[in-house]
């Protein structure tokens, strides 16, 4: 039987050398801005930087770094930047404004946040994320953005999971579409400025590299299949996360982990792989034609309350003529603090353990478990809104949630007024990503990540509304303030198109595409990712077990070389062809799924979403080993079929102190 | 839910570049459940296509939660198969169940001479970037914003600009509209924009600007029809329309509205 440490090698450690961690806390950031070094306003211009990514990350960085006169090249792969999936997130964004005067502060949210993480965030990195909130919310205001309001005018407020004060801001079920819509019209204004060049339906494929710094990207003409390269002073990824690996996911179906799969594959190092977070409150599956899922979201756990019967007979009954004696309300049981606002990992966690038990409710489907046992089980629990209809009548519920029970209604065939809503957990954010230093920038000069595509400020779980704040923290106040120190150092030598590092990168996606398009085989290109999906799904999904992932990471190496044999992509190169498109992203999913199964077969510790069989506390949470595993994983390339490398960075905790999370 | 499976006829737009003509051709489609989306039937087509050696059938999508907005064709005859919804929808958002077994269903992509097709459904939005390029915007720089409770603003204000800001540039009321007018999409970030405090400087300069491009771009004239606010996904209310032409013509009066 193999064993977790044949699967990969043990390098150095590293750490992040921007943060100056002498100092008090609140003192790094405004130390790190005036230490960085600067560009002359009118050096700017000279200066060219590519985004790729026009969500909250990308476009707010693409914007400020227009407007602060630097010359932007942004890239996406949808029609307009407008589409970026940031755009779907419905619940919120928090900010440390103490509005509600419940002794909310920039050191509290920092504190839950961490908390919240599991203690595996890096804690100068989320420090400044909380204290740059503040300006996140009057950067949009003033842009228009339409947060929900009270009678005198002024900014209401929510709770979110995971805390217990109202500190988030929030527009309807809408607020990543308002803030998008924000970043998306200053990243407009910008490109009617001249300082903006924006390349919409253009996928990057590649990154270019020369003397060991990111110069430039290859991307294709999704509509004319056009390979082309673009150099510049320095690289930004804003390309989001990797919840597609799962084929479903709430993420949007054209979201891919392509761009920062090639960045990795050249040498940047990859943080956290298998910290992924499975949201509680999602649509189940309908069936095997699905193809993504749907969020409700975590606001309703406000005033919904989530239950399963008591007794396994009862699932198949009319919930309603269930009385109240004969349901579990297990959150509000099991964690009377926070109720059912608990994390979302733990909130996941506990709805498996219900269904597992057999107290699941809606139709019930065939499963084969890890150790190869099929059964009949039930996934759904109820979300329930009939104590806060009587409380609140049928019109406030509506006022606040309206639109999230039309969207269920139109999605189910049910209306959630009169039956409770069926949720179940589903794949919905990835916390790894590119490993960054305190400046946003990887371990390769010159490439910078930000937002959900860098790893750096949820640790190992993220909280609700804090998405939103991190795109914005780092597109709109970070990476402005930090890539300066790098770009001062510029302009760089001018690379042109026959230099030898652009005709390598160039020539590889030319053979990648080629060959993807030459295999004609029996198979489809989605048949292959649902299959993909499912291996996820089952052995790196909400629980992990030493087996089940060295059984994965066989059935992926398997799945993979069937990929390359017997997939097949229609159509041609040189025209719209998305079928090509999906099977270049699903290539780097098969890659990136065996490096998650690695990353959580090493990390012998449960750490908020990360939960290994076997480690955990009596009463079944989290268990987590800080004594081994005090450190984010930082996983670098070592070549096709080659074991990737472990390097560590230790997190060290100055400002707050390590505990056993506790939300009883 | 109830899984019901249906059979149906599609008679799907099919024109494999811009410059070639299309057709309507005929595919047949067993056992969709109706619980499915659009999208995912479509999806379905498109998996025995490919195993049959066919080109699948090109389509715009990503979010499928009806908010992106890059999900978009005619169904039957109205955008987003308003007609076959009971509720306002985009694409991704309509499900089969609203269909019966039997049915035929014809699917097209928006027709509009700013929207032209790349291929099959595909139609190329960028002209609604360029009106919001033209001043679809509040100008203030990253780091220039003052207190955020330093302006109040009344709710019920808020909540109208709000019902504005909820479009999500899907370009169902081009769509939809005889004249491939824009005015809709124009409209609503008008009034977002207009009806907060902070829009106030720009107001009239913008409606001048964004009308301009509007036109600029071969966008039809508005004849108030009305079938943009009835196809809408987001219900954005025509009288948004009424809200820009006020903008408009007070604009002709006051010095900050010359371009």
């Amino acid at each position: 039987m193999a064993k977790p440490e044949d699967f990969f090698t043990v390098g150095n450690d590293i750490a992040d050398t921007k943060a100056d961690t002498s100092l008090p806390i609140e003192k790094i950031w405004p130390e790190r801005q005036f230490h960085a070094k600067l560009v002359n306003p009118s050096n700017r211009r000279k200066l060219t930087v590519i985004i790729v990514g026009t969500g909250l990350a990308g476009g707010a960085a693409a914007a400020s770094l227009g407007e602060a006169g630097y010359n932007v090249l942004n890239f996406c792969y949808q029609d307009s930047p407008r589409r970026a999936h940031s755009i779907a997130a419905q619940g919120g964004i928090n900010a440390a404004k103490n509005y509600r005067n419940d002794n909310d502060s920039v050191h509290r949210l920092f504190y839950d946040t961490v908390k919240g993480g599991d203690y595996r965030a890096r804690e100068t990195n989320v420090y400044r994320l909380a204290e740059v909130s503040a300006n996140i919310i009057d950067q949009c205001v003033a842009q228009g953005v339409p947060f929900a309001r009270d009678y005198g005018g002024l900014l209401d407020n929510r709770s979110f999971g995971g805390v217990q004060v109202q500190r988030t801001f929030y527009a309807r079920g809408q607020t990543g579409q308002q803030l998008l819509i924000g970043a998306y019209q200053a990243l407009e204004r910008q490109v009617d400025a001249g300082t903006v060049k924006m390349y919409t339906r253009h996928e990057m494929m590649e990154i270019i590299l020369k003397d060991g710094r990111a110069r430039g990207i290859v991307t294709r003409d999704m509509v004319t299949g056009e390979i082309e390269s673009w150099t510049a002073d320095a690289v930004v990824l804003a390309t989001g996360g990797y919840g597609n690996v799962f084929f479903l996911s709430t993420n949007a179906m054209g979201c891919n982990n392509t761009a920062a799969w090639r960045a990795y594959r050249k040498g940047a190092y990859f943080g956290n792989p298998c910290f992924t977070q499975i949201h509680p409150t999602c649509i189940p599956v309908h069936g095997d034609t699905q193809s993504k899922l749907t969020l409700m979201s975590e606001s309703l756990r406000n005033d919904g309350r989530i239950w399963v019967p008591k007794n396994a007979a009862d699932a198949t009954k009319d919930p309603r003529e269930i009385p109240e004696e004969d349901r579990d309300y297990y959150l509000e049981r099991i964690y009377p603090a926070f109720g059912n606002l608990v994390p979302r990992d733990i909130a996941s966690r506990q709805a498996k353990y219900m269904c597992d038990e057999g107290r699941g409710v809606g139709p019930a489907v065939t499963e084969t478990d890890q150790d190869g046992n099929t059964r009949q089980v039930r996934r759904g629990v109820y979300l329930d809104f009939s104590e806060a209809i009587s409380r609140m009548g049928k019109d406030g519920v509506s006022a606040k949630y309206g639109n999230l029970f039309d969207m269920y209604a139109q999605i189910t065939g049910e209306d959630p007024y009169e039956t409770p809503m069926r949720i179940y957990p589903a794949v919905h954010y990835t916390m790894g990503g590119l490993w960054v230093d305190y400046d946003l920038e990887s371990n390769v000069p010159g490439l910078y990540v930000t937002g959900e595509a860098n790893f750096s400020d949820h640790g190992a779980n993220r909280l609700g509304a804090s998405a939103l704040m991190q795109g914005l923290a780092d597109g709109y106040f970070v990476l402005p303030n930090t890539i300066n120190d790098y770009l001062a150092s510029g302009p760089y030598e001018k690379l042109s198109d026959d230099d030898p590092a652009v005709v390598e990168a160039v020539n590889s996606v030319n053979e990648r595409i080629d060959k993807l398009l030459s295999i004609n085989g029996e198979r489809t290109v989605d048949s292959i990712h649902k299959e993909l999906g499912n291996i996820m799904w089952e052995y790196c999904g909400m629980e992990r077990k030493e087996a089940g992932l060295i059984t994965a990471i066989q059935k992926i190496r398997d799945l993979r070389e069937e990929f390359w044999k017997n997939v097949k992509v229609t159509g041609e190169k040189e025209e719209l062809n998305q079928a090509l498109e999906r099977a270049g992203r699903l290539v780097d999913f098969l890659e990136l799924g065996e490096l998650m199964c690695i990353d959580a077969l090493h990390r012998r510790e449960s750490a908020g979403g990360h939960f290994r069989a076997e480690s955990q506390t009596e009463d079944g949470e989290a268990l987590r080993d800080d004594k081994n595993f005090l450190y984010v994983a930082a996983w670098e390339f070592a070549g096709d079929g080659k074991k990737p490398i472990l390097h560590k960075e230790p997190l060290v905790y100055k400002a707050i102190e390590l505990k056993q999370r506790s939300y009883k | 839910m109830s899984d019901t499976k249906i059979n149906i006829t599609l008679r799907i737009w099919r024109q494999p570049k811009a410059t070639s003509p299309g057709k309507l051709v005929t595919y047949p489609v067993n056992g969709v459940s109706t619980d499915m989306s659009f999208l995912e039937m479509l999806d379905m087509l498109n998996e025995e296509l490919t195993v049959k050696g066919e080109e699948p059938v090109a389509f715009d999508h990503d979010c499928r939660e009806g908010i992106c907005g890059m999900c978009g064709v005619v169904i039957n005859g109205t955008p987003h198969g308003r007609g076959s919804s009971p509720v306002p929808t985009t694409t991704c958002q309509l499900h089969m169940r609203n269909f019966k077994d039997g049915d035929v269903i014809t699917v097209e992509p928006w027709r509009a001479r700013p929207f032209p097709i790349i291929k099959d459904l595909v139609v190329d939005r960028s002209a609604f970037d360029k009106i919001i390029q033209a001043g679809g915007y509040i100008s203030v720089n990253t780091g220039a914003a003052p207190e955020a409770h330093a302006a109040p603003v009344p709710k019920i204000k808020a909540d109208r600009s709000f019902d504005a800001a909820t479009c999500i540039g899907c370009g169902a009321c081009v769509a939809a509209c005889p004249n491939s007018s824009g005015m809709l999409f124009t409209a609503a970030k008008i009034t977002h924009l207009g009806l907060l405090p902070q829009g106030q400087p720009e107001r009239y300069l913008r409606v001048k600007k964004m009308i301009g491009e509007h036109d600029a771009l071969g966008f039809g004239g508005c004849q108030n029809l009305g079938e943009c606010a009835a196809a809408c996904p987001k219900s954005i209310p025509l009288d948004v329309i009424s809200q820009l032409n006020r903008d408009l013509i007070k604009s002709m009066f006051k010095r900050d509205g010359k371009k």
